[in-house]
């Protein structure tokens, strides 16, 4: 691997920048595999990476039915935070947010973390009583997490109206400063170069038609577009798409796929510091280092897997946005797409074993996945790895479904369900 | 934003005065008590979520207020047909298959 450095960038500078090499192998994918990861987006291809640096394993396969980071990697608004409400999610998604703060050097590959703080708005009492709580559950987990007054707020993000006469008054917020966002297809890439660089296949145009099983039920291989493939272990991780590849063994999941929206507007100069969220009226928004503001939408509400979302839940948050955001009434919409994303009854993802022997679950991130990929690779590769789940991610096994204790963070997340 | 057709009502009317209402055509337990808990989990939290031809319940909440069942297609989220929830789903229609 040609590691990135300011030698390098000199060195190369005075070869007119084209002695680059591709960043990863373009892999065929060969008879059998230890592992074999269905899925080549930044959980898989974390998930790779960690399987192939900190277990030692070599033989790996990553599977991608299109391009790497295609699918919702490529389509959410990159936030990173981890002010959720209760223990389990905190753990969890705190793991991720410490991985994220040295991703850049761990892969040599910058990917454009940025701490700039996440604004979580109140706009009634309801509102502030469940943030406050969520800002003392984080403090009480050393998660940082602050109270700020509508001023404080406005302070911080001087394009709020925090007047009161509005249909949606702010009448306070909370803020994570180490939240923030970064570079979504940065992280797919760092990821696939690092793997690759170990010796990690990353097969694209790779679509899984179906799970082959022996005898005794376990896991025996793929059958793909590209051929067959042996393997007796097998990570399952397609957002977007769990159910469907699911099925292929016979699983059915306590899940169900909605599209969920996102929009970018025309790119404007730099005027919003750091990322806004309100829960109650479901929007987002920041801004990305090109000048669009990226901007967050609802779920259509039934399920789809038609990758767009009705025109009228994208209206209903740009209306919203609209009045807490006077300055953006005049800004044009540039791009607007939809993702699939896999949602369970408790809104937290499933993670560990299956009851299919050899095959493992990394899926139903819900909204919600992007900032978990560091430690969602990490924590399942573990998994993966020891044939046992890791104990941060125990409490988010399938079968939490069956005995009942559910990790119920549907107030934590910024869309409505 | 969907059409969809009331089977009470028997008009198309915009989806804001629908409310949808899950997977259609599941069938509660007799007595819960008696079920294993994988039974029980498999009716209350498993789903289907087919990625093509599904069935799946609709309730005209700004309308006559009453649930009826729909075939849609999830991908082209074309809808195929309504019909109450006391009729029989469509011959030709497969029941969500996955």
């Amino acid at each position: 691997m040609q590691r990135f450095s300011f030698l390098q960038l000199l060195r190369q500078s005075f070869r007119n920048h084209e002695g680059w090499e591709p960043q990863w192998r373009a892999a065929s994918p060969k008879a059998a595999y230890d592992v074999v990861i269905v899925g080549g987006g930044g959980h898989g291809l974390a998930t790779a990476y960690y399987l192939a640096s900190e277990h030692g394993l070599r033989n790996i396969a990553v599977v991608e039915k299109g391009w790497i980071g295609g699918g919702n990697t490529g389509r959410n608004t990159t936030i990173v935070r981890s002010n959720y409400l209760f223990e389990e999610s905190e753990a969890l998604f705190e793991h991720s947010m410490k991985l994220w703060e040295g991703l850049s050097q761990a892969l040599n590959y910058n990917v454009m973390y940025s701490p700039r703080g996440v604004l979580v708005l109140a706009h009634n009492t309801t509102d502030a009583q469940v943030i406050r709580r969520h800002v003392h559950a984080n403090r009480l987990a050393g998660i940082d997490n602050e109270w700020m007054t509508p001023e404080q707020a406005k302070d911080f993000c001087p394009i709020l109206d925090i007047s009161r006469n509005v249909r949606y008054p702010i009448v306070g917020a909370s803020l994570q400063r180490r939240g923030g966002t970064a570079r979504h297809d940065a992280v797919a890439w760092g990821y696939a170069r690092a793997a690759s660089a170990l010796g990690v296949d990353i097969i694209e145009n790779c679509e899984v038609t179906a799970i082959r099983r022996d005898a005794g039920g376990g896991v025996q291989g793929l059958e793909t577009t590209r051929g067959e493939i042996a393997t007796r272990k097998i990570g399952l991780v397609t957002a977007g798409h769990t159910s469907v590849v699911a099925a292929m063994a016979g699983l059915r999941l306590p899940m169900e796929s909605y599209p969920l929206q996102a929009l970018v507007s025309e790119p404007v100069k730099p005027v919003m510091p750091c990322v806004v969220m309100s829960n109650s009226i479901h929007a987002y928004m920041s801004q990305s280092d090109k000048g669009e503001l990226v901007i967050g939408a609802g779920t259509d509400a039934y399920t789809s897997y038609s990758q767009r979302g009705a025109l009228h839940v994208a209206q209903h948050t740009l209306d919203a946005l609209c009045e807490l955001f006077p300055i953006v009434r005049r800004l044009r919409m540039l791009r607007s797409w939809g993702g699939i994303v896999d949602v369970t009854p408790d809104r937290s993802p499933i993670i560990g074993k299956s009851p299919v022997e050899g095959l493992f679950l990394n899926c139903g991130w819900g909204t919600g996945g992007f900032k978990a990929t560091p430690g969602s690779g990490h924590l399942f590769a573990h998994t993966l790895a020891k044939n046992e789940a890791h104990p941060i991610v125990a409490p988010f096994g399938l079968d939490r479904f069956r005995t009942g204790a559910l990790v119920d963070e549907s107030t934590a997340a910024a869309v409505a369900h | 934003m969907l059409l969809i057709r009331c089977p009470y009502c028997e008009t198309e009317r915009p989806e804001l005065e629908f409310r949808y209402g899950g997977e259609a055509l599941l069938e509660r337990p007799k007595d819960p008590a008696l079920v294993s808990d994988d039974a029980w989990t498999a009716y209350l939290w498993t789903c289907k979520n087919p990625k093509g031809p599904h069935a799946e319940r609709w309730r005209h909440v700004h309308g006559c207020g009453r649930f009826f069942n729909a075939a849609r297609n999830t991908v082209s989220d074309l809808i195929v047909s309504t019909w109450r929830v006391d009729d029989s789903p469509p011959a030709n229609f497969d029941g969500g298959g996955a």
